[in-house]
C-alpha cells in the first residue's frame, strides 16, 4: 500500500506542476499589465511587482475606445445568444416533434452544413453583407449569427428525448403548438438551452475573423479587434497589450468559474454529434 | 362538448400516427431557414462560382475557368509553402496534444482529490480569446533574454532563441502555444468518456495482474474509441484551419501574414491575404475550395483508419 500512496502523490505533484504551466501565462499577463515600464524589461525577469501601477489600463481606456469596444462585444454577444436560444429551440422543436413535408430533408441539409469549413463562407459572406450595405455595422456582426446550425442540432437532439406523451397530453388539453413549446418543451430543455447560451456567448465574445473582415472603423471594433490593433500599432508596449488581453479574458473566466459544471457538461453534450 | 373533445382526441391521435401535418412547423423553422439560406447555402455556391473567376470587388467578376486552380496547384510556390506549413502544424499539434490530453485524463482518475479543480484550471485557455492567448505567448516568447521562456532556457544552460523572428522557430512556437491552449478541452472530453467505462473492466484487469499502463492500453484506449475518433477528426479539421494565433504571432511586423520569409504562412492566412489584403477574391475562393477538398479527404482517411483498427 505504501508504494500506491507514493505513486498517487507523484501523480498529484505532476498535476500541480501541469496546473502551474496552465496558470503561469495568466499570472504573467496580470503582473506585466501592472508593472511600470522600468520593471517590464529587466533581466532576470521579476515575478513580483515592486511599484504596481494602473498606467497601462488608463492608457488603454484613453488612447483607444476600449470602453466602447467592451460595450460592442457585450451587445453583440448577448443579442446573438438570446436569439439563438429562441430560434434554435423553436426550430429544434419543429425538427424534433412536428410533422411537415421535407422536415427530415431540411434537417439533413443543416447537419451537412456543419461539415463545411468556415473559410468557404468567408468571402461570399463578406460580399453578401457588403451588398446589403451592412459593412462596419452591428447588422454585419449580429444578423448572420442569429440562428446557428449547431444550436438547432443540439436542441433537436435534446427535444427528441422528451416522451411524446407529454406533448399529446398538452394537445388534448387544447394547447396550440406555440403554447406547448413555451409551457412543456422550454422548461424541460433548460440544460440544452444553457449549453447553447454558454457556447454561443463564448464563441461570439472571442470571435476574431468575422469582425476582422467586416469591421473597419475604430468605434465599431469588438474587444479582440482592439487587441489586434494594439498588437500591430503598440507592438512594443507589452504592458498595454497585456492589459488589453486581461480585459478580454477576465469576463469569460468569471463566467466560466460561475458556471463551470455547465461548461464542462456542455463540452460533452456538444461532442455527442454523430 | 363531447363532440369537441372527441375531435381533439382524434386530431391528437392522427398527429401521433402521422396522419396530419402540422404546417406551423414551417413557421417555427422559418427564421433559421431564411438565415441559413442567405448566409450559409448561398455563400457555398457563390464561392464555388467565384473560384472560377477573377474578381477584385471593384469590377464585375470575369470567368477564367480552371485558371485559378491551375495556377494555385502548379505555379504558386507560396501556396505550397502554406500547405507544407499547415501540414507540419497539424502533424506537430494533433498527435502531441491528443496524447498528452489522453494521458492526463487517465491519470486524473488516480487522484483521490482535486479532479474538478485540475479540470477547471486546464480548461481556462478554452474560454480565453485566442487573440489574447497569442499576445500573451508573444510576450512569453519575446526574443533576447527578456521573454520568460528564453529566461527558462538560459536557466537550463541553453542559448536563448529568437522565437518569433527566426524562420526556423516561429512555427514550433505557435505549435507549443496551440498544444497548451487545446489541452484542457480534450482532457475534459476524454475524462467524460472514461467516466462511462464500467469499473468492472478495470477490476477484472487488475485481477489479471495488469498494471496501470496495461490497463490504459488495453481497457481505456479501446473503450474510448468513439470519443477518440471524434477528437482526432475534429482536431485535424480545426488545426488545418488555424488562423487567429498565426495572424497575431506574425502581426506587428512588416513581414505580412506569413511572418519572416513566409515561414509561418498557413493556408487560411494565405486565403485571408489574397482575399482581403490583395482583393483577389476569385483566387482566394479557389484556395477555400481546395482546402474543402483536402478536409473531406483527410476526414475520410481518418475515419477509415480509425474504423479498420477496431
Amino acid at each position: 500500500m505504501g508504494t500506491q500512496r507514493w505513486k498517487t502523490s507523484l501523480v498529484f505533484s505532476l498535476f500541480v506542476l501541469g496546473a502551474l504551466v496552465m496558470v503561469l501565462p495568466y499570472y504573467w499577463m496580470l503582473i506585466s499589465s501592472i508593472k511600470p515600464p522600468a520593471e517590464l524589461h529587466t533581466y532576470p525577469p521579476r515575478f513580483f511587482v515592486q511599484h504596481p501601477t494602473l498606467k497601462a489600463y488608463i492608457e488603454l481606456f484613453t488612447l483607444l475606445p476600449m470602453a466602447r469596444s467592451l460595450l460592442n462585444s457585450a451587445f453583440v454577444a448577448s443579442t446573438v445568444t438570446l436569439s439563438n436560444v429562441l430560434f434554435c429551440s423553436l426550430a429544434g422543436y419543429a425538427f424534433g416533434k412536428l410533422r411537415f413535408p421535407f422536415r427530415d430533408a431540411m434537417f439533413f441539409v443543416f447537419i451537412f452544413s456543419l461539415m463545411i469549413p468556415w473559410q468557404v463562407n468567408l468571402i461570399p459572406g463578406f460580399l453578401i453583407v457588403k451588398s446589403f450595405g451592412w459593412l462596419d455595422s452591428f447588422f454585419a456582426l449580429i444578423i448572420p449569427k442569429l440562428a446557428l446550425p449547431f444550436g438547432i442540432f443540439l436542441c433537436r437532439q435534446y427535444i427528441m428525448s422528451i416522451p411524446d406523451a407529454f406533448i399529446e397530453a398538452a394537445r388534448l388539453d387544447g394547447c396550440g403548438e406555440f403554447r406547448i413549446y413555451r409551457r412543456v418543451i422550454l422548461p424541460l430543455i433548460t440544460p440544452a438551452l444553457a449549453t447553447v447560451a454558454i457556447f454561443t456567448f463564448l464563441a461570439q465574445w472571442n470571435d476574431f475573423v468575422w469582425p476582422l473582415v467586416v469591421i473597419q472603423s475604430s468605434s465599431m471594433r469588438t474587444v479582440p479587434l482592439i487587441i489586434q490593433v494594439l498588437n500591430g500599432q503598440f507592438g512594443s508596449n507589452f504592458g498595454m497589450i497585456m492589459a488589453g488581453a486581461l480585459v478580454v479574458t477576465l469576463p469569460m473566466i468569471v463566467i466560466f468559474l460561475l458556471f463551470q459544471r455547465q461548461f464542462i457538461r456542455g463540452v460533452f453534450l456538444a461532442s455527442v454529434q454523430e | 362538448m363531447a363532440f369537441e373533445a372527441a375531435r381533439k382526441l382524434s386530431r391528437a391521435r392522427g398527429a401521433a400516427l402521422g396522419l396530419t401535418w402540422q404546417p406551423i412547423g414551417y413557421l417555427f423553422i422559418a427564421p433559421a431557414v431564411i438565415l441559413f439560406v442567405v448566409f450559409v447555402v448561398a455563400p457555398i455556391f457563390a464561392s464555388l462560382f467565384l473560384s472560377f473567376t477573377r474578381y477584385d470587388v471593384l469590377h464585375p467578376p470575369t470567368w477564367v475557368g480552371l485558371d485559378n486552380f491551375r495556377i494555385l496547384l502548379f505555379e504558386d510556390p507560396r501556396f505550397w509553402k502554406a500547405f507544407r506549413n499547415t501540414a507540419l502544424y497539424v502533424v506537430g499539434v494533433v498527435p502531441t496534444g491528443i496524447s498528452i490530453a489522453l494521458l492526463l485524463a487517465a491519470a486524473l482518475e488516480e487522484l483521490p482529490v482535486g479532479k474538478q479543480t485540475f479540470k477547471v484550471l486546464f480548461f481556462i485557455p478554452s474560454v480565453t480569446s485566442v487573440v489574447a492567448i497569442a499576445v500573451v505567448w508573444k510576450w512569453l516568447f519575446a526574443g533576447e533574454k527578456f521573454g520568460l521562456i528564453n529566461y527558462g532556457l538560459i536557466l537550463l544552460g541553453l542559448q536563448p532563441i529568437d522565437w518569433l523572428l527566426s524562420p526556423r522557430w516561429i512555427l514550433p512556437a505557435i505549435m507549443i502555444m496551440s498544444v497548451w491552449a487545446g489541452l484542457g478541452y480534450n482532457m475534459v472530453l476524454f475524462s467524460a468518456g472514461i467516466a462511462t467505462i464500467p469499473r468492472t473492466l478495470y477490476e477484472a484487469a487488475k485481477v489479471d495482474g495488469a498494471d496501470w499502463w496495461a490497463r490504459f492500453v488495453h481497457v481505456t484506449i479501446p473503450m474510448l474509441r468513439p470519443t477518440l475518433t471524434f477528437v482526432i477528426v475534429m482536431s485535424v479539421i480545426t488545426s488545418f484551419q488555424v488562423f487567429d494565433q498565426v495572424y497575431i504571432m506574425t502581426g506587428g511586423t512588416a513581414e505580412g501574414v506569413g511572418g519572416v520569409l513566409d515561414s509561418a504562412l498557413t493556408l487560411v492566412s494565405y486565403l485571408y491575404e489574397q482575399g482581403f489584403q490583395k482583393f483577389r477574391m476569385g483566387y482566394s475562393s479557389a484556395i477555400a475550395y481546395t482546402m474543402f477538398g483536402c478536409l473531406i479527404g483527410l476526414t475520410l482517411i481518418n475515419v477509415r483508419m480509425l474504423r479498420s483498427q477496431q
